[in-house]
């Protein structure tokens, strides 16, 4: 009963959707297919898509495990209320996140303004996306790595301590491998959030063909172009990266899995 | 090696977890730090370790100095309560991880390294399982690893933190045996925390006994249960009665008679006396004895307890009687201690 749930909500929910996309691509013949993937201007969106949400993602794996680390093993006051502004990426309207990073670092924004005479140029540019996708993966990392961290004992870091081990290696050797998995598994859904992003994107990146414009919004344009075979080009190669992407992801957990013994 | 820890005292914001402690440990001498939840033992315990420093007060270690002394620096092997084992690591990196991390001129060869984990555990059991991830141990692998890891650093003192806290009676009653062979064998200067008195009672040289911050009493566990010092010490070790008394020309006093029990060179006034419930003699005169009503019986292994109401103190003692002796409900019984102690205020 159960497993007649689960599969027919997946079936209905995912997998209908995407053998629709499947079929509607297979339609396309292969060589039709082929010419619209690669595409100049759609080779270069899918290439900003994913090295910018790449970039977020490792972005967000450095500062998003800082951020947990502090917010499970540091008292100061204030804490709830960063430990709850943490979630705003999730909670806020993707496109409100968009309109104000633009607004801090168009070229006439605050941020923007102080950075312009040093010749840094960071919104309408890719450097721009990934400042957006940085802001929206965040809670991501941190809200899967906060839980595991919190179940570290004090007492593995003592004991390193009493083992000889210094603050360096008990991080490098002790705390920090025993939370990769959970790292990994913030990465790839940071990354995924980062890839999949419109809302908040679109205002920052300017969206110059060939330079800032992500994959997603070529594909609205294709469709508003009623270029459908194009559109659905597009998606085909970007599901197709994507699910060898986590695929890859999942490998290397289960394998980190594994070895470090954990969930039995 | 010895350890010296002189006049320590320990605050946590204000409050005080140690008060003025001293104590000498020994070398390659068993020792437990006995005492309730709350009464500094554990406190005591990092501070030898330099998990805690102190607020006032040294820690020696031989002759030496260990105050200034980090964690790292001290070298002592640290048991936890719950294993602290890294759980990313097999059994065997864990063992050997105390090693590995030492710096290159004071790290031996890899293949010693090995040779020294595997060594130690098949001196706690575990051989076959260096493969293992501390996830596919049970509760007593897990601990006899964590020892295996404190030991291979060859600790200066080896400190145990309720070591079988976490662990089910069965299981704790076996490693209680084996960590005195191993203690036995090795020779390591061993100190353990714990709240359970059986386990200090039965494993260590000497006990200390411990209660809000302060040492009570150290001794050997004989010392301790017959001797107790104080009446922390005696309600806290073992079972004991306690009856207010009376002292009166060297005789102690219930209401309006004498118990038979002689207390000579103790002022008039009145006192406490405390005895343990296997500590009395029956008699069958009514005279110089404590009578009482029996309320409840209770048979308990190989002895009968007895619940008595003493009608002239307004108290209930318990005592211990062989089976055979059987006692029926509102039947009074007089018995006098045979040991016991009177405290006075």
């Amino acid at each position: 009963m159960a497993l007649g749930v689960t599969l027919s909500w997946l079936i209905l929910i995912i997998l209908i959707p995407l053998s629709g996309l499947a079929w509607r691509s297979s339609a396309l013949g292969w060589g039709t297919f082929w010419t619209l993937a690669t595409d100049q201007r759609t080779v270069n969106a899918l290439r900003i898509s994913f090295g910018t949400a790449f970039a977020a993602a490792l972005i967000n794996v450095v500062f998003g495990v800082i951020l947990a680390w502090v917010l499970v093993r540091y008292r100061f006051p204030g804490k709830r209320i960063i430990d709850a502004m943490v979630d705003l990426p999730f909670a806020l309207p993707t496109a409100v996140a968009g309109i104000a990073l633009t607004t801090l670092y168009a070229p006439n924004g605050w941020i923007g303004s102080l950075l312009a005479p040093l010749g840094i140029k960071i919104a309408f540019t890719p450097i721009g996306i990934v400042f957006a996708l940085v802001f929206v993966g965040l809670p991501f990392v941190v809200r899967t790595v906060q839980p595991i961290m919190e179940e570290i004992d004090k007492e593995v870091e003592e004991a390193a301590a009493t083992l000889g081990a210094n603050r360096f290696q008990t991080i490098s050797r002790v705390l920090l491998p025993g939370l990769a998995p959970a790292v990994l598994t913030g990465f790839a859904l940071a990354f995924a959030r980062g890839v999949g992003e419109y809302g908040s994107v679109i205002f920052i990146a300017g969206n110059l063909p060939y330079i800032s414009e992500i994959a997603p919004l070529l594909i609205v344009i294709r469709l508003e172009e009623f270029n459908y075979p194009a559109a659905t080009a597009i998606a085909a190669v970007m599901l197709i990266i994507s699910f060898a992407m986590l695929l890859i992801i999942n490998m290397i957990q289960a394998w980190s899995r594994r070895r470090y013994g954990y969930g039995s | 090696m010895e350890v010296r820890v002189q006049n320590i005292r320990k605050e946590f914001g204000r409050f005080p977890a140690l008060n003025d402690v001293s104590l000498d440990i020994r070398s390659g001498e068993l020792i437990a730090l006995l005492g309730p939840s709350g009464s500094g033992k554990t406190t005591l315990l990092r501070l030898i370790a330099g998990l805690e420093s102190p607020t006032e007060g040294t820690v020696y270690f031989g002759n030496e100095d260990a105050s200034r002394k980090t964690v790292q620096q001290r070298n002592i092997g640290f048991v936890f309560q719950h294993y602290a084992l890294f759980r990313h690591m097999t059994v065997l990196d864990n063992v050997s991880f105390g090693l590995t991390i030492r710096p290159s001129g004071r790290r031996p060869a890899k293949a010693d390294i090995r040779k020294r984990a595997l060594e130690l555990l098949d001196l706690v059991q575990l051989s076959g399982l260096e493969k293992r991830y501390p996830a596919q141990l049970s509760g007593g692998q897990r601990q006899r690893v964590a020892l295996a890891r404190a030991m291979a650093v060859e600790p200066n003192v080896l400190l145990l933190d309720e070591p079988f806290g976490a662990l089910d009676a069965q299981v704790r009653k076996e490693l209680r045996r084996w960590l005195r062979e191993i203690h036995d064998r090795t020779g390591h200067t061993t100190v353990f925390v714990t709240h359970d008195q059986d386990e200090a009672l039965e494993l260590a040289d000497r006990v200390v006994v411990m209660s809000k911050g302060q040492i009570e009493q150290i001794g050997t566990p004989d010392e301790i249960y017959d001797t107790p010092n104080s009446p922390f010490v005696f309600g806290f070790i073992g079972e004991s009665n306690i009856l207010p008394v009376r002292v009166e020309n060297g005789q102690l006093w219930i209401g309006d008679r004498s118990i038979g029990v002689s207390a000579q060179g103790e002022a008039d006034g009145p006192g406490q006396l405390y005895f343990r419930p296997h500590d009395i003699e029956l008699l069958d005169s009514s005279d110089g004895c404590i009578t009482g009503l029996v309320t409840v019986t209770r048979r308990v292994a190989g002895t009968r307890h007895v619940e008595l109401d003493i009608d002239a103190a307004h108290s209930k003692v318990e005592i211990e009687l062989p089976p055979e002796k059987v006692t029926s409900d509102h039947s009074r019984i007089a018995f006098r201690p045979t040991r016991w102690k009177l405290f006075r205020d």
